[in-house]
């Protein structure tokens, strides 16, 4: 499989091949033991770097970033923008050199603007992985949301997904909508006419159903995907009120008695409880929340994993592309990946249990 | 001095010459054409154009040099350095320095500055209100009498109509045309590309194109309102190219103007977030380059220009958003419409001709400009239309590099450049053309 786990950066999603995202949740879920153990760390990482760049308000994310660093073994330095330089007036770039210059393996980047994790990987030799760019992409949140529904579901193929809410600005519709396509997914978003242009219809190939009332998006979802509602949206006209968007928009229990029996409810957080979704649903029986949090932690361990360490050799020096496979052998996860997503995973995680990364060392 | 540009073909649409001819220039002005056969008149340095098209010098109506304020971008003279090797003859600069060319002494300035250089000639264009803020006229009577050509405050777009209407009105007393961005801030505000699919892809915020199509309706009903002269810059959309067909149909004054760049790429240059294709108006959609060359076939758009917009390497290396607008256009113009435009078959070498010099001249009535009519000034473009060449950046004559542009091949290009008599530029490798006219060209050189 290793061959076709070629990847330098985690930049989004839109760019993986569906053997690529197979191989990336396969990994994660061998990582999900390890959050499960008493002694939650594995020496996988161990004397690598990894930087966690946040130009963002972040807790769930950086932190999720951070433990996944820590239960590798690699050291994690988190820098957020507050206490950066980038308040001296230095650019992007030159905050980037000067970190590198500290030789990391793994710098990964949390940025308003669309596009900065690409412009650190052209001028940048580390691994680059993006927390969240702008309106662009959040290729872990997307995994992390990927292998929560093929844990509930088994698969993802055949599903019919249904994206609720502000999907013009948000990167994490945009990187479900490539990933749960491209694993043969179904697609439907709804929300405020302002927040859906009609052009998302050909965001992909396959199409996405672009409909107007929530309640058409929702009837006969397997899963139903809420997003974060912005208050500065608002201000910017795009609705007129959280009233009105909390009636209109907002997710109620009534909206579910259309979709699937055993459709599950996703949101990447944080909610605004009473706006996008009501609090029956958030707590309820059907809300994987705080399933997709701690999937998140799995998710960004196998990311890290792979590009922070597969692609190196033992003392750290950076091979060359050609030299990329030559560490593979030493990777304990590594094994053929699956296109098919339909296979279930537990006889996979039985395989690959007894050659967790901790066998390493 | 008497130069005899020899065995050229002569293209000069505003007198209807097409065709094999020599030109015989003196002191900086235009004698006359004549026929090969014609023997050399004595005294005379000759230039050999054996093989080449000899046009009248192209004008850039649209450039950005930047001095004064933002000499680390560009200055008149690196521009105007840009221009001859580009194949331009005059370029005009937009007043949008610092400070802005608002008055008649920035004016001089300019064109101070611009003699000193020596290169390409530099024509002013005034600021239509006082520091482009929108509010106030400028002293349009000032600058003209100073040296400019016409007025716009090119990047900040007039924000109402009836600011815009008194613009019009006061610019026709004093015969000067008004050049508009157009663009309807309230639509294309924090747009950083256009708005279509690739800005959905790449999650960044677009300008749509209705933004550019509304302006260019307004000004062309202000146009009619008024009895202005109106020139629409760098028309990027279907709309506002099919508007200006209507207000040309109607018999307005309105002309219009596109870039290269807009004929060249579309948007999906900006997938990789390269801030090279970052310009305003922004890179469009097929359809969109499909009415531009359309346009440039049925003659709706009266005028290339590059809108040469110099910036440092350090600001184009920001994130994508917050990047400046803006790329160099100087050095690349003639060999895109060579290369996608003639050799292509969509318009002719003459109608190339006219948008990059007869229509210009007249859009900004520079009676002694783009022609070969006798008495007019000696300004030629020399191009090869076969002539394959490669674009290295880093040899531009600009001080920026940011064009997308970097590398490409082309097939046609300005060989030579002749300013008022002078042989201002020579491609390198046509050397050999001034082989008979050493002194012409140690003239240029020397200065």
């Amino acid at each position: 499989m290793s061959a076709n786990f070629n990847l330098k950066h985690l930049l989004g999603i839109r760019e993986l091949s569906v053997d690529q995202i197979t191989y990336l949740l396969d990994t994660a879920e061998t990582f999900r033991d390890v959050s499960r153990r008493e002694i939650k760390k594995v020496p996988a990482l161990r004397g690598r770097t990894v930087i966690n760049l946040f130009f963002e308000a972040s807790t769930r994310t950086r932190t999720s970033f951070e433990i996944a660093a820590k239960r590798l073994s690699a050291d994690a330095v988190n820098i957020s923008v507050s206490t950066s330089s980038v308040s001296k007036g230095e650019t992007l770039l030159d905050t980037a050199r000067n970190l590198e210059a500290m030789a990391p393996d793994c710098i990964v980047i949390r940025h308003s603007s669309a596009g900065a994790p690409q412009h650190l990987a052209r001028f940048c030799n580390a691994a680059i992985v993006n927390a969240g760019d702008g309106a662009h992409e959040h290729p872990t949140q997307a995994l992390l949301d990927a292998l929560t529904i093929r844990e509930h579901k088994g698969r993802i193929a055949g599903l019919k997904i249904a994206i609720v809410g502000d999907i013009l600005h948000s990167r994490v519709a945009r990187s479900n909508i490539y990933l749960l396509s491209k694993l043969g997914a179904t697609i439907s978003v709804a929300g405020p006419g302002t927040l859906v242009p009609p052009e998302f219809a050909e965001l992909i190939d396959q199409g996405v159903t672009v409909e107007r009332n929530i309640q058409d998006a929702i009837d006969g979802a397997d899963v139903v995907m809420i997003l974060r509602m912005q208050r500065e949206r608002q201000t910017e006209a795009f609705f007129p009120s959280m009233r009105e968007y909390a009636v209109h928009f907002g997710l109620h229990l009534s909206h579910l008695s259309r979709a699937a029996d055993d459709a599950i409810v996703m949101h990447p957080g944080p909610m605004n409880r009473g706006v996008e979704i009501s609090s029956e649903i958030a707590d309820g029986g059907r809300s994987l929340i705080l399933d997709q949090v701690t999937n998140g932690v799995a998710v960004r361990m196998a990311v890290l994993y792979l590009l922070a360490g597969a692609g190196k050799t033992e003392n750290g020096v950076k091979k060359t592309q050609n030299g990329k496979n030559a560490s593979r052998g030493t990777s304990p996860t590594i094994r053929e990946g699956s296109s098919d997503s339909k296979n279930g995973s537990k006889e996979k995680k039985e395989k690959t249990r007894n050659s967790k990364p901790e066998a390493r060392n | 001095m008497r130069l005899l540009i020899k065995n050229g073909y002569v293209i000069d649409p505003a007198q209807g010459t097409n065709t094999g001819r020599n030109l015989l220039i003196e002191d900086g002005r235009v004698v006359g054409l004549s026929s090969h056969s014609e023997p050399a008149p004595e005294g005379c340095e000759v230039l050999d154009a054996t093989g080449l098209v000899v046009a009248p010098g192209f004008i850039d109506m649209h450039v950005h040099l930047r001095e004064p304020g933002h000499e680390y971008k560009e200055t008149i003279a690196s521009g105007a350095a840009a221009a001859v090797a580009g194949g331009f003859t005059t370029v005009c600069a937009m007043p949008n320095t610092n400070p802005i060319n608002d008055n008649a002494a920035v004016t001089r300035f300019v064109i101070e500055q611009a003699e000193r250089a020596g290169l390409a000639s530099v024509l002013p264009i005034g600021a239509i209100t006082k520091n482009s803020d929108g509010a106030e006229l400028a002293e349009m009577g000032e600058m003209k009498d100073a040296g400019i050509v016409a007025v716009s405050d090119d990047g900040r777009p007039v924000p109402t109509a009836g600011m815009m209407r008194r613009a019009m009105e006061y610019a026709r007393g004093f015969d000067l045309p008004v050049i508009d961005h157009c663009e309807e801030k309230s639509l294309a505000r924090g747009g950083v590309m256009h708005e279509g699919h690739w800005s959905l892809v790449l999650g960044m915020r677009g300008m749509p194109a209705a933004a550019e199509e509304v302006d260019a309706e307004r000004n062309c009903l202000l146009a009619e309102l008024t009895g202005a002269r109106a020139h629409l810059a760098h028309l990027s959309t279907r709309g506002a190219i099919d508007t200006v067909r209507r207000a040309k149909a109607k018999g307005l004054a309105v002309t219009c103007e596109v870039t290269p760049h807009h004929w060249t790429l579309t948007d999906e240059a900006v997938a990789d977030y390269d801030t090279n294709t970052k310009m305003s108006p922004p890179l469009r959609s097929r359809d969109h380059i499909e009415a531009i060359l359309e346009g440039l076939r049925d003659g709706t758009i009266d005028v290339v220009a590059t809108d040469h917009a110099p910036h440092h390497a350090d600001e184009k290396a920001l994130e994508y958003d917050q990047a400046p607008f803006g790329i160099v256009g100087l050095e690349t113009a003639v060999g895109l419409a060579m290369d996608r435009l003639v050799n292509q078959g969509v318009i002719s070498l003459e109608r190339l001709v006219e948008l990059y010099a007869t229509n210009p001249a007249a859009v900004l009535r520079l009676e002694d400009r783009g022609t070969f009519r006798a008495g007019a000034r000696a300004d030629l473009t020399i191009i090869d239309p076969e002539f394959a060449w490669t674009f290295d950046a880093s040899r531009s004559k600009s001080k920026s590099r940011n064009t997308p542009f970097d590398g490409y091949a082309f097939r046609g290009a300005a060989v030579a450049t002749i300013v008022a008599g002078r042989v201002v530029y020579l491609r390198p490798g046509f050397e050999r053309l001034t082989s008979t006219a050493p002194k012409a060209l140690a003239k240029s050189r020397s200065r």
